[in-house]
């Protein structure tokens, strides 16, 4: 069993202190919008294609775009053992909410009958998956320069036996005890909530306490989004300086 | 007083707050919540008075009333032919569009346009549900033969056209190539081989540099200066037409808006 000291978790965190984040917009050259996005150990990569043509066309809505998710993890992701590929009852549910937690910033009102596609792949996990997938749909959403009305970010906080924690591991979600993952997106200027999702049982003090600490530590995510997008149309111009 | 919080032609993402204050008016990529401008898009600020705009780095084509675009013939019916727009939207050449002559009813339509065939023609209506028609009367309209037809970033297309043309004039005079340009990413280019990677090559520099002054500058040097080493950008190539026939090769004059 792990033991867990007072001031310093597993890996030598503090409670409110996130692993370190890489993220990099248009890694996909073919894609309309991509992303990549690094927390820790978890490693997403995000596909955006559309505003494209719909079909079947019994899902076509005359009114506005629809958007559509998909949340895979690839077979040699996981902790050793083997992901079965293809699609499972976990990753229907989270690509379920991964759509809706992008939908309400998108606004697909100029795309009627049309469709944007969100591929989200995780070639490494290690607890936090929905999260970096979201984090990364968001900076390739944007890339794809679709309108949003903020960036979305995402990222778990939960508590191990009555301690609040942001930005679990899998060690930490794997511990013995109390422990409670609590995923969330949220959009920083409004502080709109659009995912909350709970795993494990927190009192309404240490869900508000959490919810706290969420709000001190995703500007720190938000800023590591906007540089990854505005480096890729940065480079050219550092590169004219240089010569 | 309101006042700018970022300057011009800075890069801002979706959700950065470009202004304050109820003495700006939000343009295009913008949107005003309370007292703020905020971007809704990945763009370049650019103000005019007290109107602030995003110059769009990425995205999709949008079809537009007057566009002159480049489009694949992918259906053909009884009516007349479906093309693709290089966007989310495909559209409608009908016969009666198709020529300055009289098609009659029931004439073989391939005789005018195949399917594969890449059309040079121009939108005259869209609907609210995007249903686009599409004419080929007017100077310049017609079939695109030979030559190669790659696909760009359609908010780069302005800078690859430039003031009146005078980039591509560039580009065409330095390689000896026909170019053609369409306002939806689709860019027809006419010459042989070598002239053709070479301007495949100044399009891809332009895609790249657009938004960093200077460009034309830049563009002359590397273009009738030392001959621009060819980059490989076989994989964003959308179509290689291989059969050179003779038709169409008069009227060499194209249009680009």
């Amino acid at each position: 069993m792990i033991h867990l000291s007072e001031e310093k978790r597993i890996d030598g965190r503090a409670a409110d202190e996130l692993r370190p984040i890489t993220a990099k917009a248009g890694v996909v050259p073919r894609a309309d919008g991509s992303a990549y996005f690094k927390i820790g150990k978890t490693e997403a990569y995000a596909a955006v294609y559309g505003p494209r043509n719909l079909f079947p066309r019994f899902l076509q809505d005359p009114e506005k775009g629809i958007l559509r998710c998909r949340y895979n993890m690839m077979p040699f992701s996981g902790m050793g053992e083997r992901v079965r590929p293809g699609g499972s009852r976990r990753s229907k549910e989270i690509s379920m909410v991964t759509k809706k937690a992008l939908l309400p910033v998108l606004d697909l009102q100029d795309f009627p009958n049309a469709v944007v596609d969100v591929f989200i792949e995780l070639s490494q996990t290690d607890a936090g998956s929905r999260c970096a997938g979201i984090c990364a749909a968001a900076i390739a959403l944007a890339d794809a320069g679709l309108s949003m009305k903020d960036l979305p970010v995402a990222v778990a906080v939960g508590k191990i036996n009555d301690r609040i924690i942001a930005d679990l591991n899998y060690d930490e979600e794997a511990t013995e005890g109390e422990v409670a993952d609590i995923p969330v997106t949220v959009l920083l200027r409004t502080g709109e909530i659009t995912l909350l999702q709970m795993d494990g049982e927190v009192t309404k003090e240490q869900l508000m306490d959490a919810l706290k600490m969420l709000k001190k530590v995703v500007p720190k995510i938000q800023k590591a989004q906007k540089d990854a997008l505005k480096e890729k149309f940065k480079t050219f111009v550092e590169n004219e300086e240089a010569r | 007083m309101g006042k700018m919080l970022l300057s011009e032609k800075e890069i801002v993402v979706p959700g950065d707050i470009i202004a304050e204050g109820m003495n700006f008016i939000p343009g295009a990529g913008t949107f005003r919540e309370g007292d703020n401008i905020i971007a809704s898009k990945l763009g370049m600020i650019s103000t005019s008075g007290s109107l602030i705009k995003l110059l769009p780095l990425s995205g999709k084509y949008m079809p537009k009333v007057g566009d002159t675009i480049i489009c694949k013939v992918i259906d053909l019916s009884m009516s007349g032919w479906r093309v693709d727009t290089n966007s989310a939207y495909s559209a409608m050449l009908s016969i009666k569009e198709a020529s300055s002559r009289y098609i009659s009813r029931g004439a073989d339509l391939t005789r005018y346009f195949r399917v594969g065939d890449y059309i040079l023609t121009k939108i005259i209506n869209v609907t609210s549900q995007k249903l686009v028609d599409l004419t080929m009367k007017g100077p310049g309209l017609r079939r695109l033969s030979a030559g190669i037809v790659i696909s760009v970033n359609p908010s780069k297309v302005p800078r690859i056209i430039g003031k009146n043309g005078s980039m591509v004039s560039l580009i065409k005079q330095a390689t000896n190539c026909s170019i053609v340009v369409g306002q939806n990413g689709l860019v027809w280019i006419q010459g042989n081989p070598k002239d053709q990677v070479k301007a495949i090559s100044a399009i891809r520099k332009i895609e790249e540099e657009a938004h960093i002054s200077g460009l034309t500058e830049r563009m002359e040097k590397s273009l009738n200066g030392v001959a621009h080493s060819p980059k490989e950008y076989s994989s964003k190539e959308t179509s290689v037409n291989v059969e050179f026939s003779e038709e169409n090769q008069a009227g060499e004059e194209q249009s680009f808006e």
